[in-house]
């Protein structure tokens, strides 16, 4: 079989801090296909963002391995670019400057200044935040920040988008149109997305696999829902078919399947 | 957590500029009505300090006059010291001179003195907010020598500098760096792990992350340091001058007080006071542009 092209490997993640060990994630398999759209659900505190920050090289595997295009993951690298849930805007930098600065680091011997100028534009004009360009974060919405989080980090041309639960902040209307924006740029440039959510409905409408989580401690990959639904998706057409509600369905039993089992632990 | 909280409430992509104001309503307001507005802000703004300033030299004046042979009264010190007042700039030689000429001279001093800290204070607060040994082997030193008071420092920098010039910077020195540095290292510490991971994807190099996330980012911490370290500079300079004498203001109140003319040092105080108000909004303002508004003022 050939290898898919990010290849998450029997990952385990263990913190220690002093006597106390806490195992977040064991026997972590995953394999995403170039391209593909995948969301990783679960309870809050189930190690998915673990999982994302160790795939971004943020945290090192205690075993395990994870492999991009046949190459181990050892450190982050702007090949993984990750859009943070709090945006992590520098606030003293404009929404230019702070795609500006990825751009200059990312593409430092390969473009010009000129190709760099356009690039940042460009991407900026991806996720419509022209007009504001020369706002400082703090003169922006929420909503606003997390499109030039979006911009900055497809800016530097990743392999993999990861994103760290990204409209979880936001409310609901500014996340559906995110939502759609997010849909319409997967659609251009093809890019291969890792997601962390919560929310079952962005979980079905973006992805192409869902990745449900058990509960921690040691928490694994509990199972795969492959979404049917045919792209492009319309958010008004697709929520009566039947594919929709059907991956829906059996998120949402999973989900509730783990709280029941939670709460008799308790 | 706490970005998200505050940005939950804000509404979706909005436009990015205000509606342009209506025309006709701005025609129909002439311009004597807006100037009108704009000098009512004004006394708005400058009637509550005036009308107490008023009242307390009011108080004083009366107090004043049934206290004969204490402090002088406002009137009296404007009739002793009529020309220190309104000629701060005459100079006859010696130390014979105007206030602003010794204000000057212990500006200078303050000058170099808290330049050399304010360099000194955010270096050693890098080194110590960056390096967890450097902040375990450091901050107890750092925490115990910025309690002693400043002019304790003046014996001991006499003995080192045989000379007054030197004891006195060296005195503004060690007084102003020890906010500087402390908070600066605050602030170095207090780097949000965001800015760290954005920098770590990035793959910013350790040159290019202390110039482009660590600066900017403890800007308004160092510059919390620099306001609190140039008042107190302001303060250790007025007292070691009193005791080390030459030109500068404190040696003014001084050389005034052994004279007996308490007026003057009435109108040294206020020079004092207004000085060190102007440093205070100089840093303060200089921070706000260095770090691009996000210093608080």
């Amino acid at each position: 079989m050939a290898k898919a092209y990010l290849s998450i490997e029997d990952v385990g993640v263990t913190f220690t801090r002093g006597k106390a060990v806490s195992e977040v994630l064991r026997g972590v398999d995953l394999k995403v296909e170039k391209g593909e759209f995948v969301s990783i659900i679960g309870h809050s505190g189930c190690g998915k963002s673990t999982l994302l920050n160790v795939v971004a090289g943020l945290l090192p595997v205690s075993t395990g391995a994870v492999i991009l295009d046949r190459q181990a993951i050892e450190q982050p690298g702007p090949d993984r670019a990750v859009v943070f849930q709090n945006h992590s805007l520098l606030p003293w930098l404009t929404a230019y400057e702070n795609v500006r600065l990825a751009v200059d680091k990312v593409f430092a011997g390969h473009k010009t200044r000129a190709e760099r100028h356009a690039w940042t534009l460009h991407n900026l004009e991806l996720v419509q935040m022209t007009p504001a360009k020369d706002k400082k974060p703090a003169e922006i919405s929420g909503g606003m920040k997390q499109r030039v989080g979006i911009a900055r980090a497809l800016a530097m041309e990743p392999k993999v988008l990861l994103l760290d639960e990204p409209f979880g902040a936001l409310d609901a209307l500014t996340r559906a149109s995110l939502q759609d924006g997010i849909m319409e740029i997967h659609a251009r440039l093809a890019n291969t997305v890792l997601m962390i959510t919560h929310d079952v409905d962005e979980a079905v409408l973006l992805s192409d696999r869902i990745v449900m989580m058990t509960n921690g401690p040691a928490a694994s990959v509990g199972g795969i829902v492959e979404v049917g639904l045919p792209r492009p998706r319309r958010r008004i057409e697709v929520d009566s078919h039947p594919a929709y509600l059907g991956a829906r369905h059996r998120v949402i039993e999973f989900l509730h399947a783990g709280h029941a089992a939670a709460r008799v632990a308790a | 957590m706490l970005m998200s909280a505050i940005t939950e409430g804000e509404p979706a992509p909005a436009p990015a500029s205000p509606p342009p104001a209506p025309e006709p309503r701005r025609m129909a307001a002439p311009a004597p009505s807006r100037l009108a507005e704009r000098l009512r802000q004004g006394v708005a703004l400058v009637f509550p300090p005036v009308l107490m300033l008023g009242l307390c030299l009011a108080v004083w004046q009366v107090v004043a006059n049934n206290n004969p042979g204490g402090l002088p009264a406002p009137l009296t010190i404007w009739s002793d010291s009529r020309e220190l007042i309104l000629h701060p700039f005459f100079d006859r030689g010696g130390v014979d001179k105007g206030l602003f000429w010794h204000a000057m001279t212990s500006l200078s001093r303050v000058g170099v003195g808290f330049s050399l800290a304010a360099v000194a204070g955010v270096a050693l607060g890098v080194l110590v907010g960056s390096s967890r040994f450097a902040h375990r082997g450091l901050d107890p030193i750092f925490q115990v020598l910025r309690t002693v008071p400043p002019l304790a420092w003046l014996p001991i920098s006499l003995a080192m500098f045989k000379q007054a010039q030197p004891s006195a910077l060296f005195v503004i020195f060690i007084t102003a760096i020890w906010p500087i540095m402390i908070n600066t290292a605050v602030g170095v510490r207090n780097i949000p792990q965001d800015y760290v991971n954005v920098s770590r994807v990035m793959r910013l190099s350790p040159l290019e992350y202390f110039f482009k996330i660590l600066l900017p980012a403890a800007t308004p911490y160092i510059f919390t340091g620099l306001r609190i370290g140039v008042g107190m500079s302001w303060l250790a300079i007025v007292a070691s001058e009193m005791l080390l004498g030459g030109v500068g203001v404190g040696f003014f109140i001084w050389d005034q007080y052994n004279a007996s003319r308490i007026s003057d040092i009435v109108v040294a105080l206020v020079w004092v006071g207004l000085v060190g108000f102007a440093l205070d909004r100089m840093v303060a303002l200089l921070g706000h542009i260095v770090s691009r508004g996000t210093a608080s003022n």
